[in-house]
């Protein structure tokens, strides 16, 4: 019995001293939140995520602080792993709302985790901003039309992404049959494969074949072959980085020789390392092109590489400008106040980012803004064409 | 017909490793009568080995598939060892709970090593040839070639040699057979051994086959596997690699003549139908149950 006494002072001992160093640590700190897929299924993702966050709430602290309605604030940043599952994206988001007070998220990137987090961000009403979620949904309500009060992103949507692939494919390499392998059990995958199917069936192409597969496969032999049966002029691939080389060997391995499309997935690193030679020359769209910047966008790339030894990837530039986003609207709120960074946020005018020029409007979460193609050549992503809507 | 063809090649292939999984499943319920649920992730375990071997010893394929083999076998046994041994009087249910445990160890474990997926070098020579309209790749053909072979020495080691006997022996009683003066410990440690070696062989011809490898890899086609086995009739040799086939020819020809879509839905839709009429598996028999 004794020890069970001592158990529980000791107990009772250390919670104190966890909630001693809780709320009230700092007297002028901003609280902010990041959810990142650190491990899990695309952990080069969060790994980006991670250190352009942590970049940009770096540079505030620097410089002494943000300026909030005349007093100078630093910010504390707390960053959650959501293990690249839909659960814990929800639990993360619940976590640093309840227990870490924050006045608002960065986060999560991939869509079918940003889903999740989202609504639970939008039912507390706290700021979300996602960097990297294209899916429309996780900006709407459950109805599919009305916007989500407290949910952002700092990127396009599927629907312009699955435009701006057809049209290219079209205009640029003359397809005329497309094909299409997309992951079904994946939100982002499947929103973007049906928007470019209908896009390229409105504009006289025809979808030869619209094949699917499930997270965690890797044998796409069955669809591939029917895929060269249907003999398209041009394959679409809107699926991870970490699909894709798999995809594109199995398929060079049967014998096709059409060019691959990917979409904004495929802007990782690691896809040139995994896919080696066999992704060269194939394009994809996405969100900024590193090497046809504008002068913020310089400004950003030469920190990040002198920080961290890499060229950042569109998920880095995209959470740098979700951050950007948010340090723009609690100046201008003027307070510390999750309702009106809301409202500031949802009336920026016209923010300059890395990722070129965003505008919220409507009450939508989704900035109007423009896609890149990039084209895989000498292991490396280089520019190929602008995509405006 | 050209299409046919080739999607019979890929069947072939996928359910070559199935099959090599499904053996190692089958073989230790056989002994046991305990389901190693940490069989899928010692197949990527396998695969990691590859990859190590391949990468920092820079070995050509024989030995590091050898390599790999052995290296998981000892992992196979050590495992037995430490975490099923003292659980063998225990209730099933812990075993098959210990199991789990362990295989989730065993991803958490690598995941702290390789939080990325990895990209395995090419360690044959990849060419494709077209055979009369197929593609078939030099891959493919050594995959199903080396698992037939695996196979057919097994399934020789378990019917014609001493081992084997002892094998057979204590999968029908494990109280007396012991008494008999058989070695019931290494006999088990044989079984692992031989169970998750070849889950050893078909993680690295899997991960030379579909170069990009993560922690993940092994849940969903470990679970596939011991569908296989089960659908083949748990415990027994050849029905595992009956079932292996029967899967990956199932699952290729479901996505090849319907919307892929169904694959999943339809595959275990048919094998279920499968069970109803065959509760034991293809070739399983009902085991009396001692009281």
């Amino acid at each position: 019995m004794k020890k069970v006494y001592y158990l529980i002072s000791l107990l009772a001992a250390l919670s104190l001293l966890i909630s001693a160093c809780g709320p009230g640590g700092g007297a002028a700190t901003i609280k902010v939140g990041g959810i990142g897929e650190l491990t899990g299924d695309i952990p080069a993702v969060g790994a980006s995520f991670k250190n352009a966050a942590e970049m940009a709430v770096q540079e505030i602290n620097d410089a002494g602080g943000l300026d909030v309605g005349g007093t100078k604030y630093k910010i504390e940043f707390f960053l959650e792993d959501n293990a690249g599952k839909a659960d814990q994206s929800a639990s993360a988001a619940q976590k640093l709302i309840t227990q870490n007070n924050v006045v608002a998220i960065v986060g999560p990137n991939a869509s079918r985790y940003a889903i999740p987090a989202s609504e639970i961000a939008e039912s507390s009403k706290v700021v979300l901003i996602s960097p990297w979620s294209t899916n429309p949904k996780t900006t709407l309500q459950s109805d599919g039309k009305t916007p989500k009060k407290y949910v952002f992103r700092a990127c396009f949507i599927d629907p312009f992404q699955g435009r701006v692939v057809a049209k290219f494919a079209m205009d640029q390499l003359k397809a005329k049959k497309a094909a299409v392998l997309y992951d079904v059990a994946s939100d982002y995958n499947k929103g973007i494969a049906e928007f470019f199917k209908q896009t390229f069936e409105e504009n006289g192409g025809q979808v030869v074949a619209f094949e699917t597969y499930t997270t965690g496969d890797k044998d796409f032999s069955a669809q591939l072959t029917k895929i060269k049966e249907a003999n398209p002029d041009v394959i679409f691939l809107p699926n991870y980085y970490s699909e894709v080389p798999l995809q594109i060997q199995q398929a060079h391995r049967l014998g096709i020789t059409a060019p691959f499309l990917g979409s904004d997935s495929w802007g990782s690193a690691e896809l040139l390392k995994l896919c080696g030679s066999d992704c060269e020359g194939y394009y994809f769209s996405t969100h900024y092109a590193a090497d046809a910047a504008t002068p913020a966008a310089t400004k950003f790339i030469e920190a990040y590489k002198a920080k961290y030894g890499s060229t950042p990837d569109d998920v880095a530039a995209l959470t740098y400008d979700a951050f950007g986003l948010l340090w723009e609207a609690l100046k201008s709120a003027g307070k510390v106040d999750r309702q009106a960074v809301r409202d500031a946020l949802a009336q920026i005018p016209k923010y300059e980012g890395v990722t070129g020029t965003m505008q919220f409007k409507e009450g939508s979460g989704d900035p109007i803004k423009s896609a890149v193609i990039l084209q895989i050549k000498d292991n490396a992503f280089h520019w190929f064409a602008n995509a405006n809507p | 017909m050209i299409y046919l063809l080739q999607q019979a090649l890929n069947a072939l292939q996928l359910g070559s490793i199935y099959a090599l999984i499904a053996l190692g499943y089958t073989m230790v319920y056989g002994i046991l009568t305990m389901i190693n649920f940490a069989h899928g992730d010692l197949f990527m375990v396998g695969a990691f080995f590859c990859f190590l071997i391949a990468t920092i010893l820079k070995l050509p394929f024989v030995p590091t598939l050898l390599l790999s083999m052995a290296g998981v076998a000892m992992l196979g046994v050590f495992i037995e060892r430490v975490a099923y041994k003292p659980l063998r009087q225990a209730p099933r249910v812990s075993a098959v709970i210990t199991a789990l445990g362990v295989g989730i160890f065993l991803e958490n474990f690598t995941l702290v090593f390789f939080p990325y997926p990895q990209s395995v070098p090419q360690l044959l020579a990849n060419v494709t040839w077209t055979v009369g309209g197929v593609a078939v790749s030099s891959l493919q053909v050594i995959i199903i070639i080396l698992s037939l072979v695996l196979m057919i020495l097994l399934d020789t080691l378990v019917r014609r040699t001493m081992v084997g006997m002892a094998m057979r022996a204590i999968s029908w009683d494990k109280t007396i057979v012991p008494l008999m003066g058989v070695p019931l410990d290494l006999v088990i440690s044989i079984t692992f051994a031989i169970g998750t070696g070849l889950g050893a062989a078909a993680g690295t011809m899997y991960s030379l086959a579909f170069p990009v490898i993560d922690p993940y890899m092994g849940i969903l086609i470990g679970w596939k596997a011991f569908i296989a086995a089960v659908v083949g009739g748990i415990g027994n040799i050849r029905g595992a690699m009956i079932g292996g086939f029967i899967l990956g020819a199932v699952e290729i020809l479901v996505a090849a003549f319907l919307p892929s879509t169904y694959r999943d839905f339809v595959a275990f839709t048919l094998l279920l139908v499968l069970l109803i009429f065959r509760p034991y598996g293809i070739l399983g028999r009902p085991r009396p149950q001692k009281v």
